[in-house]
């Protein structure tokens, strides 16, 4: 039996990160607020670095809550888009690989703590996504993973061409 | 209107004009008191979710309604002395039209010692049915339990 070598990890490594960026690239507002996604195999986790313009409250002071909304939602929509993405990487496709982004529909938020005057982080946890419909749930923290600042579930439209999981 | 809800009017417009995020975003305060608040922001190029069609993201209009809810909270003549956001739901009807600015409007509705309700929905000036729509319960601080 003739098998093909494995790829060598820096490989695959580049072309993951490669449509990552890519992906998180194409959203102006994405940048304007300075969001970050890291990436462990297919798992992200987005950052939201403190800057002085992400401040709503100056007397505690706090972050933003809409800054925070923000930061969910978008974390949501990239972990959705992500997960339409990884199966064409993986297979090797490389044109055409970014789909269209999902639209939100409606998302809660729970504001759980006040938002400190440092880095934030969110992981989604996708429920469910269907051909049409997705649920997510979406969670950041800052020190203390154990002691999440806000929590939010979200209902999505995906875009033409998701396969159902 | 008595010095008391002056003073809560003020408060409220200063809260939102010099806060660094809505700075950031460019909102502007239309109008407030009473329990009611309007803000603006303009559309900006930095704000687009979509840069196939160029519309605003939603997160950007999230922060809009948020702070347009707690102004409105804080112009109440019932109001404590500060107030944070404990929840909110959102539901976005349609896209915003590019190129178009976003107004929101709020409403608190109702007040108890602790504990604001408030709706918001915004809109971009080019149909009846709005943008977004959201509601919300904040905390309202009063200093002492």
């Amino acid at each position: 039996m003739n098998r093909r070598a494995p790829e060598p990890v820096q490989v695959v490594k580049e072309r993951r990160d490669a449509a990552l960026s890519e992906l998180v690239a194409r959203v102006p507002y994405i940048s304007f607020m300075g969001f970050e996604f890291e990436r462990r195999g297919d798992e992200l986790t987005a950052v939201m670095p403190y800057r002085p313009d992400l401040i709503g409250n100056p007397a505690l002071p706090a972050l933003h809550g809409g800054a925070l909304a923000a930061f969910l939602e978008v974390t949501a929509l990239i972990s959705l888009s992500w997960t339409l993405v990884w199966p064409k990487i993986e297979s090797g496709e490389t044109t055409g690989v970014l789909p269209k982004f999902p639209k939100t529909i409606d998302l809660t938020i729970d504001y759980l703590r006040s938002g400190l005057p440092r880095d934030a982080y969110a992981r989604a946890e996708i429920t469910r996504a269907g051909r049409r419909y997705a649920s997510v749930q979406v969670e950041a923290w800052q020190d203390n993973r154990a002691r999440p600042i806000v929590q939010a579930t979200g209902h999505f439209l995906m875009p033409d061409g998701a396969s159902d999981t | 209107m008595t010095a008391d809800l002056e003073n809560k009017t003020e408060r409220a417009r200063t809260f939102v004009e010099t806060l660094p995020h809505c700075q950031a975003l460019g909102m502007a305060l239309q109008s407030i008191g009473q329990g009611e608040a309007e803000i603006a922001m303009p559309y900006a190029e930095k704000l687009i979710g979509d840069p196939d069609t160029g519309v605003i993201h939603g997160g950007a209009v999230s922060a809009l309604m948020d702070t347009c809810a707690g102004a409105a909270v804080m112009s109440h003549p019932e109001a404590g002395y500060a107030t944070a956001t404990l929840d909110l739901r959102i539901d976005y009807m349609r896209a915003a039209k590019p190129g178009a600015t976003i107004t929101a409007h709020a409403i608190c509705y109702h007040m108890t010692r602790s504990v604001a309700f408030v709706r918001v929905s915004a809109h971009d000036g080019s149909s009846d049915v709005p943008v977004a729509a959201a509601s919300g319960a904040f905390a309202v601080e009063r200093g002492s339990k």
